[in-house]
């Protein structure tokens, strides 16, 4: 299967340029209409849930969830170990893969010993990562997306920009499109019908196929198991029907028990599409028993590292907790405003916006932890207890320590800084500042027609519509106002700091000159 | 008793008044207000950007300066945030300031919180009443400022405001969205943040209130910004120039005409 051609959309020069990427996006009135409806509503739809679910403990249920993976990924060694030892017991086949090229390398070794020439695949971050697909497209192994909309983005040559819902930037007229141009049916945007379509299409893929690939939601410790979370079906078809299932997992899915897993499918589907749980929850422990039925022949598990044993590191470790449950990039404006191609990565939002600098280079996404307000929604959604905006602020201190930011901004910070650290120079800095805003706003206030009717119900009184220099990317978007003509330590000091009559008037209300 | 006013660099210079409300709000419900002329800034752009070294060297002046106070009360919400979630780690691995910091997050209120949680506040005992001249109810709605989730708040202002004799307030939609301003994010990806106050401001004007009360003096500057360029008429206050207004300390309110203005016509 061929996507249309033309350049990738995580294909980004390097260092990534965000603002031009976020500039493009925040243009791009469909995606604003698609991505932006579908967050808001998923965001809207979690919090509900989980509000019915776990009323007062979802808070500590959060806690609890994460203090679970926190406990695993301080003893993982260990906890590998265990998974390895069970996995190997269950009967199946396990590798470990210390990089991305490694992991598809072992992928590739067992597709040519047994011959595999298509291959089905279920939907997974870490083969997106990895570039699995086109790894194996490449050695000549015909491989099919089989979530539904991965495999609208596979017929599209697109990449996702969600990582639950890879194709939310797309609308259901572009899935008509894609269908209508690759698999030569008639055009149609009914949804019930494209999913017939692309259901048809894939069953026979599935009785073809000789590889079925996945990735894993969850590790299971004690058990050995490989936990598969779906809401299609098609995972199941994935690694059922093929006489060989390879699934591709990061190290940091482990936890320890089947007990510790409950905690976390009460959360997953609630968190990232607000469902109860997902329709299909799968647990595959080795390959098919001689007395079963069905299920593959052999078990293949690779577990990747990939850049993971890096953010091992005390201050970093917590960000491996993630289960991928999306929730952190529904609640996010900014995601919400640009998408997840403008992160330039597979993963996006604000977990993307952490884990992408520590796992491809924090000098090449050094403006992923500035694409952030801070306003701590992420935090508020994570069901697992991240602290995103801590680690934003974090990797935006190392940008400063290891010098990427620019000199520029070091200076203007600077100085800034330094103007604050005694009460005299604050005063001259305040001084200075009030001289040449106030100065400004008066120069092009004279020039705003309205300023009459806005000013009576603005104050401070003067505005400035176009800004220089550090200014101007405020006033690209909006007005910045004028300091008040007095400044409130200015007022205390007549009305507060001698004994002189206290005066009326207060600073900012009339916008008089001092 | 005896409160310390940390006014914040942005209401020192951008919105003196809301400071000045606040000052008459508290000597009105009986405390000693304190004005530690030494006080400059918390340092959250310098920690927002990464300038920890800058950050801390503000954090240590914010301890000595605020030290002899047992209440340090701030009219700017994401101030308070600064002081109460991030001081501490500044100083990470030396116990003996970080207990200092601690110590100064736990004497520091965001201005409605300090009149909820420790003062106890009911408007409405205090005949607070803001209605507009005519008679009819002054429509007001209230931003939500992400820094209220840093301070473990929810709606202290809003609380407040229903309080008041003669306001109907207007509920927000989307009210839990950040508006876009996050300090210098505003400057470094002005067109994200442009959106997302373009996306504020319309929710604003859904509301058809003719004041909306933003406890944060980052937000208000950035909305009004917005809602000016866009040539919405809406006015800000500070949740004290609301209360102040309310309990009749601000004198003469060109604030009050402009909203009634626009109410009016």
């Amino acid at each position: 299967m061929k996507g249309r051609a033309g350049p990738h959309p995580l294909d980004v020069p390097l260092p990534h340029d965000l603002r031009a990427a976020a500039g493009r996006a925040s243009r791009d009135v469909a995606l604003q209409q698609f991505v932006g409806g579908a967050t808001l509503h998923k965001d809207r739809g979690r919090r509900e849930t989980c509000r019915r679910a776990f009323g007062e403990r979802y808070d500590a249920l959060r806690r609890h969830a994460g203090a679970i993976k926190q406990h695993t990924l301080d003893h993982l060694d260990a906890y590998l170990e265990r998974f390895i030892a069970r996995a190997r017991e269950s009967g199946a086949i396990v590798h470990a893969a210390a990089t991305a090229a490694q992991a598809n390398e072992v992928c590739l070794a067992v597709a040519r010993r047994h011959g595999c020439r298509l291959c089905v695949k279920s939907k997974s971050m870490v083969t997106e990562e990895t570039g699995l697909l086109a790894a194996l497209e490449t050695a000549g192994v015909e491989t099919v997306e089989t979530d539904l909309g991965e495999f609208i983005l596979q017929l599209d040559g697109d990449a996702p920009s969600h990582i639950v819902t890879p194709m939310i930037h797309k609308d259901r007229a572009a899935v008509g499109r894609a269908f209508a141009r690759e698999l030569g049916v008639a055009y149609t945007d009914d949804p019930r019908r494209l999913t017939m379509i692309a259901r048809e299409h894939l069953r026979e893929k599935y009785r073809r196929a000789d590889l079925g690939v996945s990735g894993g939601n969850f590790l299971v410790a004690d058990t050995g198991s490989v936990v598969l979370c779906t809401n299609e079906g098609n995972g199941r078809f994935c690694t059922g029907v093929p006489r060989v299932h390879v699934a591709m997992v990061g190290i940091e899915k482990l936890v320890p028990s089947m007990e510790h897993l409950t905690v976390f499918l009460k959360l997953l589907a609630r968190s990232g599409t607000a469902q109860p749980l997902t329709v299909y929850t799968q647990v595959i422990t080795g390959p098919r028993r001689p007395d079963e039925d069905d299920g593959p022949d052999e078990v293949h598990i690779i577990l990747v590292d990939n850049g993971r044993t890096g953010l091992l590191r005390a201050e970093s470790r917590e960000l491996l907790r993630c289960i991928r449950c999306g929730a952190c990039l529904n609640a996010c404006p900014v995601y919400r405003t640009i998408g997840g191609h403008a992160y330039g990565s597979v993963y996006s939002g604000p977990i993307g916006a952490v884990i992408t600098p520590a796992l491809r280079g924090l000098r090449d996404f050094a403006a992923l932890p500035h694409a952030s307000s801070l306003c701590g929604a992420c935090f508020e959604a994570c069901p697992v207890h991240i602290d995103i905006p801590r680690h934003l602020t974090r990797l935006r201190a190392q940008i400063v320590e290891q010098r990427i930011a620019g000199w520029r901004e070091r200076a203007g910070m600077r100085l800034w800084g330094l103007a604050l650290r005694t009460a005299w120079t604050y005063r001259l800095a305040a001084w200075a500042q009030r001289l040449v805003l106030r100065r400004l706003a008066r120069r092009v206030g004279r020039r705003s027609r309205d300023s009459a009717r806005a000013d009576a119900a603005h104050r401070p009184g003067a505005w400035i519509h176009a800004g220089p220099g550090p200014l101007r990317a405020w006033t690209q978007e909006r007005d910045f106002p004028a300091p008040a003509a007095r400044s409130f330590r200015q007022w205390w000091a007549r009305e507060r700091g001698h004994a002189r009559a206290p005066r009326r008037d207060i600073p900012g209300q009339r916008g008089t000159p001092a | 008793m005896d409160v310390a006013l940390f006014v914040s660099c942005l209401a020192d210079q951008f919105y003196p008044r809301s400071a000045v409300a606040a000052v008459r709000v508290l000597e009105h419900l009986g405390c000693r207000v304190h004005f530690p002329a030494g006080q400059t800034g918390c340092g959250q752009p310098m920690f927002n950007n990464g300038f920890r070294r800058d950050a801390r060297a503000l954090a240590e002046r914010m301890i000595r300066v605020f030290a002899p106070f047992e209440r340090v009360v701030t009219p700017s919400g994401s101030c308070a945030a600064m002081i109460r979630e991030h001081y501490a780690h500044l100083f990470d691995g030396d116990e003996q300031r970080a207990a200092h910091a601690r110590a100064l997050a736990s004497r520091t209120r965001e201005f409605c919180e300090f009149l909820v949680h420790d003062l106890r506040v009911d408007l409405r005992a205090l005949g607070a009443s803001w209605g507009l001249p005519d008679g009819r109810p002054r429509r007001v709605t209230w931003h939500f400022s992400c820094h209220l989730r840093g301070l473990g708040m929810t709606d202290e202002p809003a609380r407040l405001l229903g309080q008041i004799a003669g306001v109907e307030p207007v509920p927000l939609e989307r009210a839990e969205v950040c508006c876009g301003f996050g300090g210098t994010f505003a400057t470094k990806q002005p067109e994200i943040s442009g959106h997302m106050a373009r996306d504020k401001a319309a929710c604003l004007r859904a509301t058809g209130a003719g004041v909306c009360v933003s406890g944060e003096p980052g937000c208000t500057m950035n909305l009004a910004g917005t809602c000016r360029r866009a040539g919405d008429g809406i006015e800000f206050l500070s949740p004290a120039e609301a209360i102040a207004a309310s309990l009749g300390l601000m004198g003469d309110a060109p604030a009050e005409r402009a909203a009634g203005a626009r109410e009016g016509a």
